[in-house]
Order: structure tokens, then C-alpha cells, then sequence
């Protein structure tokens, strides 16, 4: 009696988170590992997607660059921590959401909060560049900067705000003392082309 | 001197590297798991290339699509052939960009201005 109490209580919740993502237009989402295996499979999805409805191409490319680079952003940096938990394995929550005037892609993941400043500032920084300021930041990284072991090279976010010509948002929550979560979204716009 | 044959799929370019036939040429998408590993075999055959290049030296890159860790790596390749240019030969890089892709075109134009080696951009219609 009471397993199957729980079970309809699950099915509603299901019913419910259903509804929830359709009120909020997402098209994609995904809690786990992000591996490159997963990075593939979601950027093929997506294409096949705006391939089908008639998305123009222009659009279609940027969105392919931006979730890719985040993706990336989190399976490059699974290993940034000193902490052997779970959660920074390489793990996070991937969303893709799209309306009328726009696709966003969101990302969360867990870091621990000592790198909360650098990538405040980093961000910030990024956010403030002109078109000329991120190009002549991206030739300078991509000439000094040298690929960590991860193949990651310190061009992503540049390159996100390159594409999409929009200010990256993000938002840390607290998750315990020493760690938080970093959600990070960009749009791409479907009309300003 | 040995020829580079790889064949693209979804996630990786199309690589000829033939000096006889006098082909050079990356092609389409690149977003390799491990970007380093996978563009290692080409440094290392430019390196052996260098040594006794051909009269001439066309570089083709035809690129849909590469990631920021690819990004990096094909300045790489370029600084190769910057350097075969200036210990006196002649190289040339062609940029092949689809004509609607302005961000590719870009692209291209800010290799050219990185590197010092005669460049050249082409678009080609999809």
C-alpha cells in the first residue's frame, strides 16, 4: 500500500517536473558526467533539431560553438579539485531551452570556493570587453596560453561572449562550507542575425 | 616521405598530408576528445617535412567547425609553416571559409594577422 502511495507520489512528480519544463521551454536536460562521448551525442541531437526547423544557419553555428564550450567547461575541469567527492567528478546539470527570440544553454556544476573569485573576475572581466577587446584577449591567450592537461585552453568563455555577443550570467550557491554551485547561462539570439 | 591519411568523422578533420603529390590539407570538423594527441602526428610530419620541403608549400585548411582547444593547435601548425617561410621557402595558406560563415572568415583573418606567412582566403559556396 504504501510502495504504491510512493510510486503515484513519484509519477506526479514526474508529471509535474514535465509540465515544469514546458513552462520553461527546455528542450534539453541532463544530470550527470559530461564526458565527450555526451558532448557528441547533445550537440548532434540539437543540430538534428534545428535542422528540422528550419533554423538558420548562422544560429545553428553559434549554438553548436556555445554548447560545446560548455560542456567542455565541465568535463575539462573535473580534475581542478583537490576533493575526491563525487560531485567534482566531472558532473553537472546541462539545460537547453529555446523560445521564440532565443536559445539559452545552462550549465551547472560544483566548485569549490576558492576559485569563486578568479572566475568572478574572469567573468566580469569578459563581460565588460568590446568586440575588439575579446578578439585581441583571444589571440593573446590563444598565442601565450598553454593547453592544461585536460586539452583545455582558457578561450571558452571568450569565445562564448565572441559568438553569442552576449554578457555571459552566472550565479554561485552556497553547497557547504568550502564548496558551491556555479550555474552559468548564455543565450544566442534566433532573430538579430 | 611518409603519407598522412586520416579520415574525418563527426568529431575530427580529414588530414592529407602528401608531399609528393604535393597535398596539404585539414579538413572539416574538429573537436577532438584529446586536441593534443590528435594533432601530434601532424607537428611531427611538419617537423620531418621541414627539413627537406618540396619547391613550394600549399597549405589548405577547409574547416567547418573547431573548438577553442583546437584553436590553439592550429596556430601551432601555422607557426610550423611560419617558420618554414622564414628560413626562405616559399609557403602559402589557403583558408577555405562556406562564404555565409562570417565567424570562420574571421577566423582566418585573425591567423593572418598572428602569422607572418603569405595567406590567402577563399570562400567556397556550401
Amino acid at each position: 500500500m504504501d510502495n504504491k502511495k510512493d510510486v503515484k507520489g513519484f509519477l506526479e512528480f514526474v508529471y509535474e517536473f514535465y509540465k515544469s519544463m514546458k513552462a520553461h521551454e527546455i528542450t534539453l536536460v541532463y544530470e550527470g558526467e559530461i564526458t565527450h562521448q555526451i558532448t557528441k551525442a547533445f550537440t548532434s541531437l540539437t543540430e538534428s533539431n534545428m535542422e528540422k526547423d528550419d533554423e538558420a544557419g548562422t544560429v545553428q553555428r553559434k549554438v553548436f560553438h556555445v554548447m560545446v564550450e560548455c560542456l567542455q567547461n565541465i568535463s575539462k575541469h573535473a580534475d581542478d579539485f583537490t576533493s575526491n567527492d563525487y560531485l567534482f567528478s566531472g558532473r553537472g546539470i546541462f539545460l537547453v531551452s529555446k523560445n521564440e527570440d532565443e536559445y539559452s544553454v545552462t550549465t551547472g556544476n560544483a566548485v569549490e570556493n576558492d576559485r569563486i573569485e578568479e572566475l568572478t573576475e574572469m567573468l566580469e572581466k569578459i563581460n565588460k570587453m568590446d568586440k575588439e577587446e575579446l578578439k585581441q584577449l583571444y589571440k593573446k591567450q590563444m598565442k601565450e596560453g598553454r593547453l592544461s592537461e585536460k586539452g583545455g585552453a582558457g578561450l571558452g568563455f571568450i569565445d562564448i561572449k565572441r559568438k553569442t555577443g552576449k554578457e555571459l550570467e552566472y550565479h554561485f550557491l552556497p553547497i557547504s562550507d568550502d564548496t558551491s554551485f556555479f550555474l552559468l547561462t548564455s543565450t544566442i539570439s534566433r532573430t538579430e542575425i | 616521405m611518409e603519407t598522412i591519411k586520416i579520415q574525418g568523422t563527426e568529431d575530427t578533420p580529414r588530414i592529407i598530408l602528401d608531399a609528393d603529390k604535393e597535398l596539404l590539407e585539414i579538413s572539416g570538423r574538429s573537436l577532438p576528445e584529446d586536441v593534443a594527441a590528435f594533432y601530434e602526428p601532424v607537428l611531427n610530419w611538419l617537423n620531418e617535412y621541414s627539413e627537406n620541403p618540396n619547391q613550394k608549400t600549399v597549405f589548405n585548411f577547409k574547416l567547418t567547425y573547431f573548438n577553442t582547444a583546437s584553436s590553439k593547435l592550429l596556430l601551432d601548425i601555422l607557426m610550423k609553416l611560419e617558420e618554414l617561410h622564414e628560413k626562405g621557402n616559399d609557403v602559402l595558406i589557403r583558408w577555405h571559409y562556406p562564404e555565409d560563415d562570417e565567424d570562420m572568415e574571421e577566423a582566418g583573418e585573425e591567423y593572418a594577422d598572428i602569422v607572418d606567412v603569405p595567406f590567402e582566403q577563399v570562400a567556397y559556396s556550401n
